[in-house]
């Protein structure tokens, strides 16, 4: 059975940081099909749509008929352990590093047989077990066996430890911690076990409701930080940029208008400023020192979370200058994904719709509610997606966009403003 | 049963061993050369008379066979570059010898060569196949060592073969490597040595597992009256067989393609399984040895272990096996593996042994297996070779 | 050279005149005028650099910055405010440029902010300070000195809290009294804003932008250092960017004051006995020609 994790103890100051190395990151193009469902948080293979058999490894044609009509489908991973064995040496450093190593062989319901990271929780060949498909350290997917059945501190374990970007004992950076969704990430994350947790605020002269409040939370330091000011974040990045594990950058400038809606390009440049710049500011001034850091121990540095829109996907006309601001981070969350990647640190975008607050005030019902996309964003972290679309609207267009994006083009368009 | 074609005119011979080494700097090429080199000064062959060349190599890229004819001044009527890892040495036989069965070609030479940089294992693994890239290597075993983990795992759950039973056969192997001059492992192996060696994927340790090396073997296939005229001891071709991606259902790798083949196999060469004097099965790891006894028909499924307890593997023993020491005690040569045993039988059959001898050996048995694409050995291939004086 | 400005020249190389700089420094973290967020917003100092001796210029440092017209110690000209859009020459290109050199007067509310943020001069402060300073002059800056440039935590300065801003200013009457009855050049105070932080609600909204610069005057905020002034004879420079019909603009305040007799440091200024009113000039006609 996992043993619950514990705090891991002080760092030893004189030893050298151990250099981050990922897992073989090489896929063929069909293979990453199995990547994009993945990141999603999904576990799919492909189904032959005229003999209905489920192939894998992937592959261009079915394996039985030849068609090359194959459909990725989700997989609900049921299936049985057949053979195992532990790694005692490999010549792939990632893991040459975290010897012993579980590997199983597991032959799913649905047909095929396929190789899996096992965790230490399963019981030895024969046993059931469920399959899962988590983004790993080289931003593929790895597919994982766990018991048939959760099990006590399941996410401590060692193995599964490494595809995910547990918050507890990590230190954390919520960029903006006075809005509703800030102050909800910084409860969310506290009361997922993060060790340390820095609440950015800008404008300290402005005190919305609810703010003051957290700084009765012991693992909470509050911390000036402007995202629109590069010499702010550099001299916070300067300060903390070498401890902090997860970085959350839910800083966000949010108005109401398209284009005609409102002259000058002053408030589409502040949302720009904060959306867009404001990503690359810290990014320049975090990500060097995270991606040092990727296998700093137990509480190394692991994720960057992005908070995005929906209406980052396919512009929202009613707010259709913050719809390109979020584009234009989607894009550049892209490149930060790249110049991350080496590190194995994990870059995660989250999409949700509407959110419950003012600037969303006169969009209709379903709206996420800021503690609910708080608690999503810890799920993201401590499961296996690197892109969530949390909440009804986002589900609902992301499956418009990925079954016909002009389609939603056309119809957000026709939403009444 | 369909009725092929037999080789009644055609003859295997002069079996070459390039010596191997643990690295080296110089390219597959030399290696091949060499063993070319080897064939011409043996058979008293001029290189002008080879017409054929069955080439099989891992680290020949960026040139393929054709790449040689060039680099080695050949001028060629037919060319093949088998790809097929442990089982290129039975199915190089099988092409070369329709090649002058039907007077293709008249003097094929069959080489596989490999040299061994220190990180060149780990390089050619990286790039093996598409299902490895895909779905084994992202977890971590560099290797096939987890894939047949798994299978030597759950073949030990299955059938109740031990440890101690992998162990019989890797001591009488390095029994039989130390009277083999180019034999890389030159220390007697105890079983104790075997049970204690350190871990490598469990159930499997160190002994279980093959040396990497560099070196080359060949053998030239010939008409049986060339053979003849110029005096080359030769070994007959009695059968063979091949077969690729057998048992695709199987949900893990517990019988291989001979299982489909041995009766026609058998048959075409009109002996039983207990004629044959010397066996050579393909041993990248113990427990695909015990699936070859199994499956080439010398015990029934899952009583390898039975059959291995009852008998004695060195060259005098019961069931003389491997008897230059085979990949796992001589070393393995890159593609050169799936030629040692073939080469090893033949010279067993011609009486030219370099090591120990299997005494009055008139049948031999080679098997091939390999191209582990993704969780088990894709091609399986066996050939039953006769000496000179045996039926014809 | 006129003897004047000879005499001024030797003084200032002599101590017996001293320069004291009004001005706040310019720095991102200096707090910006808070609007409600439906409003265009006046953006906050901020610096981007060029290159610092490296790969981007090895040999050099520079910056490139933003900010708005009214970021830090500024100056608003009268098209700032609606009250004074369709008036001539309102704009900082075309103010006429003898304005930008003024004396100035010093009214210390300290004690009286200190007590109350949301402190009001009214016209029966102007008198009091008349009666022991003499009449204000026509063409003077009026500077009300609150030391409210001493609060140099962001959160004291802004004094925000649910109702709004809380920061001392003139009441609607003292302003009028400014403009109608002494003819003043414009009005100057330490905090954001020459208004006091809730004159939104006084009448008319925002009295000193609406009479100042609806008659054609100035205002100054930001400023500092105020307590280093004497009430009168310090002679204040504020000249604003030449910005294409701009509102206003940061600018370097700076007061020529004279050294105190005994050579002591500004402490006692204040309570030295009271100077002599500069008689100057009266503001001469507007220039129409630039």
């Amino acid at each position: 059975m996992t043993r619950a994790l514990v705090r891991p103890p002080r760092k030893n100051p004189i030893l050298r940081t151990r250099l981050p190395m990922v897992p073989p990151g090489s896929r063929s193009r069909v293979a990453l099909g199995l990547t994009a469902a993945a990141a999603l948080g999904r576990f799919e293979l492909q189904v032959c749509r005229d003999c209905k058999t489920v192939q894998y490894p992937p592959r261009e044609a079915c394996r039985v008929c030849l068609s090359p009509r194959l459909d990725w489908r989700p997989q609900d991973g049921a299936g049985e352990l057949i053979s195992e064995t532990t790694l005692r040496h490999s010549n792939e450093l990632f893991y040459r590093e975290r010897l012993p190593w579980r590997l199983g062989l597991v032959k799913l319901d649905s047909g095929p047989t396929l190789v899996a990271h096992l965790h230490a929780d399963c019981a030895p060949a024969p046993a059931r077990v469920r399959v899962t498909a988590n983004i790993d350290h080289a931003g593929q997917a790895a597919l994982i066996a766990l018991p048939e059945k959760d099990t006590p501190h399941m996410a401590d374990d060692r193995q599964l430890r490494e595809m995910t970007c547990d918050p507890k004992f990590r230190k954390i950076l919520i960029t903006d911690a006075k809005t509703a969704l800030g102050q909800a990430m910084v409860e969310a994350v506290v009361g997922a076990g993060a060790d340390l947790v820095w609440a950015g605020y800008a404008e300290p002269w402005k005190k919305p409701p609810g703010f003051e409040r957290l700084s009765a939370y012991k693992q909470v330091s509050l911390v000036p930080l402007d995202l629109t000011d590069s010499r702010a974040v550099k001299s916070l990045a300067g300060e903390i940029g070498g401890r902090v594990d997860i970085l959350i950058n839910t800083a966000d400038h949010h108005r109401n208008f398209g284009i005609a809606a409102r002259e000058g390009v002053e408030v589409a440049r502040a949302e720009m400023d904060m959306n867009y710049f404001g990503l690359l500011r810290l990014a320049q001034e975090f990500a060097p020192a995270m991606r040092a850091r990727g296998a700093d121990g137990q509480s190394s540095a692991v994720a960057w979370v992005n908070l995005l829109s929906i209406f980052a996907l396919s512009n929202f006309p009613p707010h259709g200058t913050y719809s390109a601001s979020k584009a234009a981070a989607m894009s550049l969350a892209q490149c930060l994904r790249a110049e991350l990647a080496p590190a194995g640190v994990r870059v995660i975008n989250v999409f949700p719709g509407p959110i419950e607050d003012e600037w969303n005030q006169s969009l209709p019902p379903p709206k996420i509610a800021p503690a609910r996309l708080a608690a999503d964003i810890v799920a993201a972290l401590r499961g296996g997606a690197e892109d969530i679309f949390p909440g009804d609207i986002a589900q609902d267009w992301l499956a418009r966009w990925r079954d016909n994006p002009k389609g939603l083009e056309r119809e957000l368009a026709a939403m009444p403003r | 049963m369909s009725r092929r074609a037999g080789y009644d005119d055609v003859v295997v011979t002069v079996p070459v061993t390039i010596p191997y080494v643990r690295y080296s700097i110089h390219g597959a090429h030399r290696f091949i050369a060499n063993g070319l080199a080897e064939l011409l000064k043996r058979s008293g062959l001029d290189k002008s008379r080879i017409d054929g060349l069955c080439v099989s190599s891992f680290t020949l890229a960026p040139d393929t066979a054709v790449g040689l004819t060039q680099h080695l001044g050949l001028t060629l009527r037919w060319l093949d570059h088998i790809p097929m890892g442990g089982a290129c040495g039975v199915v190089a036989l099988r092409r070369a010898a329709r090649a002058v069965q039907s007077g293709d070609a008249t003097a094929v030479a069959c080489i596989a060569g490999d040299t061994n940089h220190p990180d060149s294992f780990r390089l050619n693994l990286a790039t093996f196949s598409q299902f490895a890239r895909d779905a084994v290597y992202p977890y971590g075993s560099g290797g096939p060592n987890a894939s047949f983990a798994f299978l030597t795992s759950h073949y030990m759950r299955h059938y109740g073969a031990t440890r101690e039973d992998f162990g019989k056969l890797c001591v009488a192997q390095r029994a039989n490597a130390l009277s083999f001059p180019y034999a890389l492992m030159k220390k007697p192996l105890a079983l104790e040595e075997y049970m204690t060696a350190r871990a490598v994927a469990d159930p499997l340790h160190l002994y279980d597992c093959v040396m990497p090396c560099a070196g080359a073997e060949a053998f030239l296939v010939i008409s049986r009256a060339e053979a003849e005229s110029r005096g080359l001891p030769y070994a007959r071709i009695l059968s063979t067989a091949e077969r690729h991606n057998a048992f695709p259902d199987d949900p893990v790798q517990y019988r291989g393609g001979w299982a489909l083949d041995r009766d026609e196999l058998y048959g075409q060469a009109g002996v039983e399984p207990k004629d044959v004097d010397v066996v050579a099965t393909y041993d990248d790891y113990p427990v695909i040895c015990m699936m070859q006894i199994e499956d080439l028909g010398f015990c029934r499924k899952g009583e390898a272990p039975d059959f291995v307890r009852r008998n004695s593997f060195t060259v005098d023993g019961t069931f003389p096996a491997n008897t230059s020491g085979g990949q796992l005690s001589v070393g393995q040569a890159g593609a050169a593996g799936g030629f040692l045993g073939l080469v090893e039988v033949v010279r067993q059959l011609t009486g030219q042994p370099l090591g120990g001898a299997v005494a009055d050996a008139r049948i031999g048995l080679a098997s091939g297996f390999g191209m582990i694409n993704y969780d088990r050995g894709l091609c399986s291939g066996a050939a039953i070779l006769g000496g000179q004086g045996g039926p014809a | 050279m006129s003897n004047s400005l000879l005499q001024l020249a030797g003084d200032l190389a002599t101590g017996r005149i001293r320069v004291v700089d009004l001005t706040q420094t310019l720095s991102p973290d200096f707090p910006q005028i808070v609007l409600p967020p439906e409003m265009g917003q006046a953006w906050p100092f901020r610096v981007e650099e060029a290159s610092r001796y490296d790969a981007r210029g090895p040999g050099w440092y520079w910056n490139n910055f933003s900010c708005s017209e009214h970021t830090g110690t500024h100056f608003d000209a009268p098209i700032h405010w609606i009250s004074g859009r369709y008036l001539p020459d309102n704009s900082t290109d075309t103010i006429p440029a003898e304005h930008f050199v003024a004396p100035a007067c010093v009214l210390d509310c300290s004690r009286e902010a200190a007590a109350d943020a949301d402190f009001l001069l009214t016209v029966e402060h102007l008198r009091q300070w008349e009666r022991r300073h003499g009449r204000i002059p026509a063409g003077s800056w009026i500077l009300m000195r609150t030391d409210w440039s001493k609060r140099t935590d962001p959160v004291a300065y802004q004094n925000i809290d649910e109702t709004g801003q809380h920061t001392p200013g003139p009441d609607t009457e003292a302003v009028r009294f400014l403009v109608e009855d002494r003819d003043v050049l414009g009005f100057g105070s330490e905090a954001i804003g020459t208004d006091a932080g809730q004159a939104f609600h006084l009448k008319p909204p925002y009295p000193c932008h609406y009479y100042m610069h609806g008659s054609g005057r100035y205002g100054l905020q930001c400023l500092t250092n105020l307590d280093l002034l004497p009430p009168t004879g310090a002679l204040v420079i504020a000249a604003p960017l030449k910005i294409k019909e701009g509102s206003g603009s940061p600018l370097r305040v700076l007061a020529l004051v004279p050294a105190p007799e005994d050579g002591s440091r500004k402490k006692s200024v204040a309570k030295a006995k009271p100077a002599k009113p500069i008689k100057l000039a009266k503001r001469r006609a507007r220039r129409t020609r630039r």
